[in-house]
Order: C-alpha cells, then sequence, then structure tokens
C-alpha cells in the first residue's frame, strides 16, 4: 500500500477537520479526494506529507509513519499545495533549479519526467514565476513537486481557479506520469473531474461519504433519476418543485434533475406523471426522460443538509 | 420599472493595451438590463481587464464603454455607485459580526440608518439568518458567506453586479441555492454580469461570452451558441474556442 490512513482525526478548537478517516490507496492509483471547501482534504494531505500531526489515528506512506519518519518521506514524497508557493520574484528556470538542488537533485538528471510538462513551459523560462498565466504556475509547480523524482505525488486542489481548458490539459499531464508508475493522489472540489481518477473519496466536512471507483460511485445513486427540459427554466424549477411527489429537484446545466418521493416507481410512470402535471401548469414544451446519475448527484444525495450558518 | 430592451452595459470597440500587449481587444457587447450575462474566457484571455475597465477602476485605451448609463472615461465614480461587486477572494470582512458587515457596507453607499435597519431585516430573513447578526463572519462556512457577500453586495441596491467566480469551490448543494439568488435578484430587475470556471453553470446564463486572447470568441444564447458550433455541451465549446489546439490532444 502506498497510503494507509486508519482513524484519523484532526481538530482545529470546536472544528474537526478530519474526523475519523480510514482508507487505503495502492501503489500507482491516480486516487481522488472529493469535496468542497472546507472538506478537509487540504488538513489530510498536509497530516499525509509530514506537515502537520493527527490528534488519534495513524497514517503511513511508503509504508513509513508520518509522525514518526518525517525526514525520510520528506525526500520520497512530492508535494503541490493548494495556494500557489513558487518563488514569484525568480524565473522558472531559476525555481526548477532551486526545487532540485534543495533535494540534491540537478534537473538534467530527471528531465526525462519532468520534459512532457516542461516542454510546455520552456518558451517562458526566463519569465518570473509570478507573472505566468494560472495554468503556467501550475504546471510549473508540478515540475517543481517532480524534480526529485518522489515515488508519490500529493496534489492538494492543482485546478482551482483554473480555467476549463487548461484542467483539462493539467489532467492528461496526470495521466501521462501515472503511466510511469507513479502513484498520485489529488484533490478537487470540481465533481466533474472525479472521472479522470481510479478511484475517487467523496468527502465533506471531514468525513467520508464514499470511496470506490468513480462509475461506480454515480451508479450506487439507487434511485429513478428523471431529467426535466423546458424553454422557461427557472419557473419550470420553480413549479417543479412545487410538485407534491418531488424529493429532490436540482438545475444539472440546461435541464433539472428530479427524483420522486415514492419508492419503488418505475422511471417511466414517474416521468408520465411528472409530465401530466408540468402540462397542467403550461410548460407545453416539457421533457420529461430518464437519465443516468452523475458523481454530483451522488454526492448531494449522501451529503445531506448543507452546512447551517450558524 | 425599466423597458425589457433597455441596455445595461453597452461596449463598442473596447480596447485596452499594457505596452505592446492588447489586453482587451476591440470588444462590442450590450447586456440587456434584468439579464444574467456571463462572461467566461480562460485565464489570461482578458476577463479580468473587461471587468476593471466596466467597473470603473481602469480606463480604456480605446473605444467607449456606458455602464448604468455612464461614461467609463469620465464618470467611473458615479459607475462605482450604481454597481455591486463581490469575488472569492474578497466579499466581507472576517472579524466583523454579520451586522457589522451590512453597516460599513451601507455607511460607504451613504444609505440612511432606516434604510439600513430595514435592508438589513429583510435580507437576513431571506437567507434565514435571523439569529446570526451577531455572528462573525468568520464563522460562516463558505457557502453562507458567498451568499451574504451576494447580498451585501446588493444592499444599495444597485442597478448591475458584478460577481467574479462566486462560487468557486462551494459545495454542490449551495452553489445551487446561490444561482437561485441570482435568478431572484434578475427577476427584480437586477443586472447581473458572472464569470465562473463551472461550465454548468454558463448554462444557467440568459446569455454568455467567451472571450479568446483579448476578443469575443462567441456571444449568444447557450443554446443559440451549441447549435451555431455543432457541440452538445457550453463545456465543449469552451474547449473549442480558448484552445483550438486543445480538443485534438
Amino acid at each position: 500500500m502506498a497510503v494507509t490512513i486508519d482513524s484519523l482525526v484532526k481538530r482545529f478548537g470546536e472544528t474537526t477537520a478530519v474526523d475519523k478517516v480510514t482508507l487505503e490507496i495502492a501503489a500507482g492509483e491516480l486516487f481522488g479526494f472529493i469535496g468542497p471547501d472546507g472538506a478537509g482534504k487540504t488538513t489530510l494531505f498536509r497530516i499525509l506529507v509530514t506537515l502537520l500531526l493527527p490528534d488519534a489515528g495513524r497514517a503511513t506512506v511508503l509504508g513509513r509513519d508520518v509522525t514518526t519518519d518525517v525526514w525520510e518521506l520528506r525526500r520520497r514524497v512530492g508535494y503541490m499545495p493548494g495556494r500557489f508557493s513558487l518563488y514569484p520574484d525568480l524565473s522558472v528556470e531559476e525555481n526548477l533549479h532551486f526545487f532540485a538542488s534543495v533535494f540534491g537533485a540537478s534537473v538534467e538528471a530527471q528531465y526525462d519526467l519532468i520534459a512532457p510538462i516542461y516542454d510546455q513551459l520552456a518558451p517562458f523560462k526566463d519569465r518570473r514565476a509570478g507573472a505566468l498565466s494560472g495554468g503556467m504556475k501550475q504546471k510549473l509547480a508540478l515540475c517543481c513537486a517532480l524534480v526529485h523524482r518522489p515515488e508519490i505525488l500529493f496534489l492538494d486542489e492543482p485546478t482551482t481557479g483554473v480555467d476549463a481548458v487548461s484542467r483539462r490539459e493539467f489532467w492528461e499531464l496526470l495521466a501521462r506520469l501515472k503511466g510511469t508508475g507513479l502513484t498520485i493522489v489529488v484533490s478537487t472540489p470540481y465533481m466533474d473531474e472525479a472521472n479522470r481518477c481510479g478511484r475517487v473519496a467523496l468527502m465533506q466536512r471531514g468525513r467520508m461519504l464514499g470511496i470506490d471507483a468513480p462509475s461506480r460511485i454515480a451508479a450506487s445513486f439507487g434511485r429513478p433519476l428523471l431529467r426535466v427540459r423546458a424553454d422557461r427554466r427557472y419557473p419550470l424549477l420553480l413549479a417543479t418543485r412545487e410538485y407534491p411527489n418531488a424529493a429532490t429537484v436540482f438545475p444539472f446545466g440546461d435541464v433539472l434533475h428530479f427524483t420522486d418521493r415514492r419508492d419503488g416507481l418505475p422511471p417511466e410512470e414517474i416521468a408520465r406523471e411528472l409530465l401530466a402535471y408540468l402540462h397542467q401548469r403550461g410548460f407545453a414544451d416539457a421533457q420529461v426522460e430518464a437519465t443516468a446519475p452523475t458523481i454530483e448527484d451522488t454526492f448531494m444525495a449522501r451529503m445531506g443538509e448543507p452546512e447551517k450558518a450558524a | 420599472m425599466t423597458a425589457p430592451n433597455e441596455v445595461a452595459i453597452e461596449a463598442r470597440e473596447l480596447t485596452r493595451r499594457f505596452g505592446s500587449f492588447t489586453a482587451v481587444d476591440h470588444i462590442t457587447f450590450d447586456v440587456r438590463v434584468g439579464e444574467v450575462f456571463g462572461f467566461l474566457g480562460a485565464n489570461g484571455a482578458g476577463k479580468t481587464t473587461a471587468i476593471r475597465i466596466l467597473t470603473g477602476l481602469l480606463s480604456p485605451t480605446s473605444g467607449t464603454a456606458r455602464v448604468a448609463g455612464h461614461d467609463v472615461y469620465t464618470e467611473s465614480e458615479w459607475i462605482k455607485r450604481r454597481i455591486g461587486y463581490m469575488s472569492q477572494k474578497f466579499s466581507l470582512y472576517e472579524d466583523l459580526t454579520i451586522a457589522e458587515n451590512i453597516r460599513l457596507y451601507g455607511g460607504i453607499y451613504d444609505l440612511s440608518k432606516d434604510a439600513v435597519r430595514d435592508r438589513m431585516s429583510r435580507m437576513l430573513s431571506r437567507l434565514g439568518l435571523e439569529q446570526s447578526a451577531g455572528t462573525q463572519v468568520r464563522a460562516l462556512p463558505l457557502g453562507w458567506r458567498q451568499k451574504l457577500a451576494f447580498s451585501v453586495a446588493l444592499l444599495h441596491e444597485p442597478s448591475i453586479v458584478f460577481l467574479d467566480e462566486p462560487t468557486s469551490g462551494v459545495d454542490p448543494i449551495t452553489r445551487r441555492q446561490f444561482w437561485e439568488l441570482i435568478y431572484e435578484a434578475a427577476a427584480r430587475g437586477t443586472t447581473v454580469f458572472v464569470t465562473t470556471h463551472y461550465m454548468d453553470e454558463a448554462e444557467y446564463c440568459d446569455r454568455i461570452s467567451i472571450m479568446v486572447a483579448g476578443r469575443i470568441g462567441a456571444l449568444g444564447t447557450p443554446a443559440e451558441l451549441k447549435q451555431q458550433f455543432g457541440v452538445e455541451t457550453i463545456d465543449e465549446l469552451f474547449v473549442r474556442l480558448a484552445r483550438p489546439t486543445a480538443g485534438a490532444a
């Protein structure tokens, strides 16, 4: 196992940031922690890379205890924090050489590993890191986290605040790195990125809502899910919510996702009744059909009520 | 009430250069009153520069723009009074309470004490925060902070509100609740100008524009654009426009 986590707990005052988390990650996996801000992803990562001590429980990385084998682990682990943490006044090239030298490595010796990423940065090698675009900063940070050839890579929200295209490119790089046998542990608040991982853990307020392959998590939704469409979308949302049999009604892009509060009805019957209701409410163009649940549907079903304000 | 076709933002050949770099390159578009307008683009495409011009923080190099009827060159102080603004990076003062934040913004916008009291009580009751007026903002979960920040940005009843990645990192249910606040504001006639990296949220907008290298690469309703470009989702459209080579990878 590349990572073992057993009943891990971390508290900050009243808040339990990591609440009895238990899981294992095998060598060579591309494993994702999926959850919003405040889920505990960063705290968990900081414990795993030896920057923070847990209050209870145990964790190992590469077979070493994260609380005692600190110095050895730091040499063998790569970590890219969520906040941009390179030297903004050093150039792209200077940052990379600096991080290599800290670990007694040389950029030249490791070039095969970082080449696919660094080749995209090379045209900007003399630019100050602080002056790079968001996507380029992420790529440089990834190079710096790889330059000592770690055996496992922890990436904390590498795609947050990055546009949809740069995010896609970043995930393509991770897939390529996974091909070299590297174990990659990554966190993200974007539910649609879960499908890029071999397995994911859904995380909310310090707890795991599920750990499995993305397709199995989506399929575990377990109720008929219907897709509702009509031109006047906001009135459609309000009207669908007023339907007496509605359990959940959520906007999903240009459609609504609907579940019925009655158990055991076939989707066709639910669809027929809902459509009749919507026609009666004046949505002549309404369409209702069964649809496959996504990770986000499962996440919302399992997260329960959103957090109260006070 | 304003006429449905009245224009809230009017940009004509709007351009901003920094040295030899053209960040915003002759962009022309209108945003109608009461519209939810999604302003999309890759990092570095010029969105932030355009928003800084439209919010009166930066002068254009050439071209014209009027925001809430005011000229961006000569009336930027008026623009700042007529608009609301919130972003993910800055919204409220964390070590002040909810009520203190609201009073502070009321003061900044010269609202009377009575008006602040009235609007505060309506706002807190809409958000279900009546019991929390004395809570420090830092104690609120992110999603609540963002919903509150949006409401505070509307406190002075601006005609246009600019939202810069308002839902970044927010959980999927709260993200949807946030969008309902947007719809409600739009239904009351407030124009909403919003940026996001969530492509499903782009579909919630009345119209969207996608900036590509300083220019507007696409502009229309999500349905029109999907049909025009022959794609299933705005995500697909975005990838195709924002980085024409990326689709092949």
